[in-house]
């Protein structure tokens, strides 16, 4: 199954969109609860990642009877340091996204966390991708 | 304890979601920053936090928490309530300081 989201960026109200539909399905294909909670996490933090730094990105999610692919592409300004922006507590965020309780350091370790392959590739100036892999067993 | 009780022995004010307050408390988590959340609380917690906008509901929904308790007398906003109502996850205010809230929770949930 293939499902497709579009984020854009600086759009908060919509934050979270695409975990709650992928939460929604992977839970009527009873998908064990434990791994809906690590997909939903992973997920969420980084769709909210595209919503706080790109300008826009779309999600392409895979679903099959061994687990989830989520494919998150963005334009937006890219990472410099991927190291970095690992690092619990680093962030780059603006005052206002901090303001909201976002920005603390935390989401690419919490995806990090959650997922059993998880790489980014990303390139100054143009914009990040990152692949995360969830297995159902 | 369900999230009733706890509204009664708090003496919360409910903004929303009314039908929501049956749920069983599991257990609370206080923090003002989202991921925090998303990583850390866990299904059934009530959460005590002053952000009042919309993701709060996005990050209680996905979490599966029982309830959001806004602290100081911060109210929430009007997207917010919606979202509430939509859920069914009940949001709720109180005048004490988040410190103060998780400690009377704390005591009532132990």
């Amino acid at each position: 199954m293939h499902l497709e989201f579009k984020v854009e960026g600086g759009d908060f109200s919509n934050a979270g969109s695409a975990s709650s539909q992928i939460k929604r399905v992977l839970k009527q294909l009873n998908i064990d609860p434990s791994v809906i909670k690590r997909v939903v996490v992973a997920l969420y933090e980084a769709e909210v990642n595209i919503v706080a730094h790109a300008y826009r990105g779309r999600i392409d999610a895979y679903i099959s009877s061994s687990g989830i692919v989520l494919k998150l592409e963005d334009e937006g300004p890219g990472i410099p340091d991927v190291g970095k922006a690992m690092t619990k507590g680093f962030s780059t965020a603006s005052k206002e996204v901090r303001e909201m309780g976002f920005g603390a350091g935390m989401g690419l370790p919490n995806i990090s966390d959650n997922s059993d392959v998880f790489t980014i590739d990303t390139i100054v100036g143009k914009g990040t991708s990152l692949n995360i892999e969830i297995k159902f067993r | 304890m369900i999230v009733k009780d706890v509204v009664e022995k708090l003496n919360l004010e409910i903004f929303s979601a009314p039908e929501g307050v049956d749920r069983v408390v599991t257990g609370g988590y206080t923090s003002d920053l989202l991921s925090d959340v998303m990583g850390h609380a866990r299904e059934g917690q009530i959460w005590i936090t002053l952000q009042t906008h919309k993701n709060i509901m996005a990050v209680a929904t996905l979490k599966d928490l029982a309830a959001i308790i806004l602290v100081k007398g911060f109210k929430p906003e009007s997207d917010t309530l919606e979202a509430s109502l939509a859920e069914g996850i009940p949001v709720l205010g109180s005048d004490l300081e988040a410190f103060e809230l998780s400690g009377e929770l704390f005591n009532i949930l132990k």
